[in-house]
């Protein structure tokens, strides 16, 4: 069952309205409409094609909507640059995993805060003074991240070197790195075995609960789903078809109908 | 035996952070330092100084400034001379006409000009990639080229078309004048470019640029600024080369001429950058000593096992090597020269013991 | 002063006349990218060496027809060669590396030409005169004409090849998506071999015209580097589109050179069209980066 932890769920941190996301004349998302309140951990579920990954790009500013809205915080935006949603405090992970393979894993998470660093390449050059302390500073940080997330042993190795499951782990720690307000979490339990599965559970209930970060996440494991979630949003053929508690999204007879593939 | 880290702990990230973390490796490079500094002017005579260590040093940063852009951040360039020329001829310009001027801050002048340049020739690149920008500064190197050829203001009108350099002197009382000095010259300003290079690699520029090059979308979403960053590099990889062309002119040549900076000499560039490694600060002076050497290799000692090759067969066979190698080391090691001399260390650390 | 029309269309076909033959070194570039992926920088060189192996076997003594034959020959060799040598080992590298390699292909190709038949300037008789004759007050090169000719009639042969033949089918497929034409038993090997023999005999073609024109010397390798603008502007897939690339490129160089050049006080020779094309190319990648005819690439998140 979901933590029994006396964390409490705040009020409507992202609202995402209308939204309508077309690619040539393929319709990804048809007017899909939710919102997400500081704290809580959402699940958006839904069978192959519904829309999911194109959801979060949205959210994030990869993709531009052709219509409707996404405020954050307060503040409406339509057309937005991904760095300007890490700006405003927002963090992801992909699908397939989008390390930067000619790095190591220090690197990789330490590049996660180059959003904080404040001394430009002037000083860097010089680096002694100001430019090191701001990289030892980053780097403490960053150790944190480490042993939070366990890969202590790894963070010297160039991460094309990593097998699936740690490489994961990686980025979820590189996305940690920005100290981020909400994190869209794109499969990322996908490919892992049991025991990856229960550690990225664990990992990804711990973030919530001690950093108190919001938590999207797409996943196709219904065990997951129910376990750590609080609320479900399910999407078919880019329409909302579902939204509620894991148990009420369960009952629900039409998301029945989309996973059994029986035909509306 | 000789290279076993034990015993050796690094108790702070300080020390984790280090450019040399091991104390062998930071000995290994005072001793470089010391033969460089000391040891080279003692025993090297004029032709060492003057047809080989002053050019492998100059090509090292073009080097270095070529594998900031391409090497680090993923941008393929092939207008590396182009900017080299540009950098020579704003430090002729500079001197010329303002007398008096401080010769480095005659040079200092022409790397921002020559940064300027790429900043301009850099835009595209948010919106072009790969090859396609390859051909987009292939239109900067040869429309620099015409523009320092065509328009006489930049030779300073000279009728003859021969620009010699003028005389250089160390803050306007040291004259750099034999081959030993300008040696020393370039020496200094390459080892500290160098570091300051190294610098900023290892902090958040150099991770920025290498995010660009391995993932650009996933850099974005991270929170860094595609156009900042891929100017910035332009921008720092340009300073480089214009410095680097006006050592050129100035400590090697002795005249300013376009010639110098044709394309072939691009290409000779970007082959140091590759043999020597992508992405390195040390490929970038191991792939130049290799291509300023084997030049001469080929022609002292192949000319003892086959005599009477003549000179123009001998430079065809120098062509056919190059092109050789490279393909080569694109299959067997596209790390180049700085990865095998990586793995030679780890093998070192293991010595005598085979694992 | 009334605008010289007649002048103005002489250079204007004059232009589009070099442009076909522009469109034709770009032709053995779409080639090979089209079936394999790679982009050959190394075309220009196998111009270079099949024109000056073509002219030094004739220098020899072989007559025109059997020296033409042991070129292609010599070049269909070196196809092969290439395949096994260059592209075997590095088959799963990322484009870039491909491309870096036959850069360095390029430089091994130029020093083997120069090596084995050394290095002066040679002549190349094809037997056309270049007498110029008039057409409605225009004069036209024989030559130019005739190489346009050649040109079209080796463009319509390879369209035929790649539409009509088995193989030209199985190099289709292959130029799609190289796993699926394994799958279905097309032996990708042979057919790279094949595509980089016929980007040999294209060179051939290509070497023989301009080796004639400007004669067999070491600039022919430039001239493959201005059939990079004519492949932006036509996209690297397109037959078609390295043709209009061609043409608008040699006419738009002509045109430049004349009349932005000359007025600005340059006079002719200016060497604009040394770089005119490649900043064309350059404008025409920020406002379409795929070309006239290539396609959108779509990146999937």
């Amino acid at each position: 069952m979901a933590n029994g932890s006396a964390r409490h769920i705040g009020d409507v941190m992202l609202k995402v309205d209308g939204i309508s996301l077309s690619f040539g004349g393929v319709k990804a998302l048809t007017d899909v409409s939710f919102s997400v309140r500081e704290h809580e951990i959402l699940a958006i579920i839904g069978p192959n094609g519904a829309g999911k990954s194109s959801m979060l790009n949205c959210i994030n500013g990869v993709y531009h909507p052709q219509q409707g809205s996404i405020t954050f915080r307060g503040e409406t935006r339509t057309q937005m640059r991904p760095h300007q949603a890490a700006r405003q405090g927002m963090a992801r992970t992909f699908q397939n995993i989008a390390l930067f393979k000619g790095m190591t894993v220090l690197d990789n998470i330490m590049t996660g805060r180059n959003l904080k660093m404040r001394t430009n390449f002037l000083l860097q050059a010089l680096y002694w003074g100001p430019a090191q302390r701001e990289e030892l500073a980053h780097r403490r940080k960053v150790e944190e991240i480490i042993d939070f997330l366990q890969i202590q042993h790894i963070r010297k190795t160039p991460v094309g070197r990593l097998p699936y499951g740690l490489q994961k782990r990686v980025e979820l720690a590189r996305a940690l790195a920005a100290e981020p307000t909400m994190l869209l979490l794109d499969e990322p339990m996908a490919g892992m075995n049991v025991e990856e599965k229960q550690d990225m559970c664990r990992f990804v209930l711990d973030v919530n609960d001690e950093f108190g970060t919001t938590i999207i996440l797409i996943e196709h494991d219904m065990g997951v789903v129910m376990d750590i979630s609080d609320r479900v949003v399910v999407l078919d053929y880019g329409k909302k078809i579902g939204e509620g508690t894991p148990d009420e999204v369960r009952a629900n007879k039409a998301v029945i109908d989309a996973y059994l593939g029986v035909a509306h | 035996m000789f290279y076993r880290e034990a015993g050796q702990f690094r108790v702070s990230y300080a020390e984790d952070q280090r450019i040399f973390p091991i104390r062998q490796d930071r000995y290994g490079f005072v001793a470089v330092l010391l033969v460089a500094f000391v040891g080279v002017p003692l025993l090297a005579n004029e032709y060492w100084f003057s047809a080989i260590l002053i050019p492998f040093l100059i090509l090292s940063l073009a080097a270095l400034g070529l594998n900031i852009l391409t090497g680090y951040t993923g941008q393929l360039s092939l207008g590396t001379a182009g900017f080299m020329a540009v950098g020579a001829f704003a430090a002729f310009n500079f001197a010329i006409r303002i007398p008096g001027l401080p010769i480095l801050a005659v040079f200092m002048l022409a790397g921002l000009t020559a940064a300027l340049v790429g900043i301009v020739f850099g835009l595209p690149s948010l919106r072009i990639k790969g090859f396609y920008l390859a051909v987009a500064t292939l239109a900067a190197q040869f429309f620099i080229e015409w523009v320092l050829t065509k328009f006489g203001w930049f030779s300073n009108n000279n009728p003859s078309g021969v620009i010699t350099a003028p005389a250089m002197k160390l803050f306007g009382m040291f004259p750099v004048d034999t081959p030993m000095k300008r040696y020393l010259f370039t020496l200094t300003i390459v080892a500290v470019m160098a570091l300051l290079a190294k610098n900023m690699m290892r902090c958040a520029t150099g991770r920025a640029f290498m995010a660009v090059r391995d993932m650009d979308v996933a850099a974005e979403v991270i929170g860094i600024p595609m156009l900042r960053t891929k100017l910035l590099a332009f921008a720092i990889s340009s300073f480089y080369c214009g410095v680097a062309g006006a050592l050129w002119a100035f400590a090697y040549l002795g005249s300013v001429e376009p010639q110098a900076f044709t394309l072939d000499r691009s290409f000779q560039i970007l082959f140091m950058i590759i043999l020597g490694g992508v992405g390195t600060v040390l490929g970038s002076f191991l792939g130049a000593a290799f291509i300023v050497l084997l030049p001469i290799f080929l022609n002292n000692f192949v000319h003892r096992i086959v005599p009477g090759l003549s000179s123009d067969l001998l430079s065809n066979l120098e062509l056919m090597i190059f092109g050789g190698l490279i393909i080569f080391f694109l299959a067997v090691e596209p790390h180049g020269l700085a990865r095998l001399w990586q793995i030679g260390k780890e093998k070192l650390r293991l010595w005598p013991f085979p694992h | 002063m009334e605008f010289d029309w007649p002048f103005f269309f002489e250079v204007l076909i004059g232009g589009l006349l070099a442009g076909v033959m522009y469109s034709l070194v770009a032709l053995g570039f779409v080639l090979i990218y089209k079936a394999s992926g790679v982009f050959n920088f190394a075309q220009g060189a196998m111009v270079f060496f099949a024109a000056l192996t073509f002219v030094s076997l004739v220098e020899k003594g072989l007559n025109f027809w059997l020296a033409m034959a042991a070129t292609l020959a010599i070049m269909v060799a070196l196809g092969v060669a290439i395949e096994r040598v260059v592209l075997r080992p590095l088959v799963n590298q990322p484009q870039i590396t491909l491309f870096m390699a036959t850069i360095g292909l390029t430089f091994f190709l130029e020093g083997l030409s120069q090596g084995m038949w050394g290095a002066q300037v040679h002549g190349l008789e094809l037997g056309i005169k270049d007498v110029p004759f008039k057409v409605a007050g225009i004069s036209i090169s024989q030559f130019d004409l005739f190489a346009a000719g050649t040109a079209a009639a080796l463009v319509a042969a390879l369209a035929v090849f790649f539409q009509k033949t088995r193989i030209g089918r199985a190099l289709r497929a292959v130029a799609d998506d190289h796993q699926a034409a394994l799958s279905v038993g097309i032996p990708l090997k042979h057919i790279w071999a094949i595509v980089w023999a016929v980007a040999g005999f294209v060179a051939l073609v290509a070497g023989l015209l301009w080796g004639s024109r400007i004669g067999v010397q070491f600039s022919l390798t430039l001239i493959a580097l201005k059939a990079l603008p004519v492949l932006i502007l036509g996209g690297f897939e397109s037959i078609p589109g390295a043709i209009v690339g061609g043409l608008i490129i040699g006419a738009s160089e002509k045109l430049a050179e004349v009349y932005i050049g000359s007025p600005i006080g340059l006079g002719i020779g200016t060497g604009m069209e040394n770089w005119f094309p490649y900043m064309l190319a350059l404008v025409f990648l920020l406002v379409r980066p795929e070309g006239l005819f290539g396609e959108k690439h779509i990146d999937r998140v």
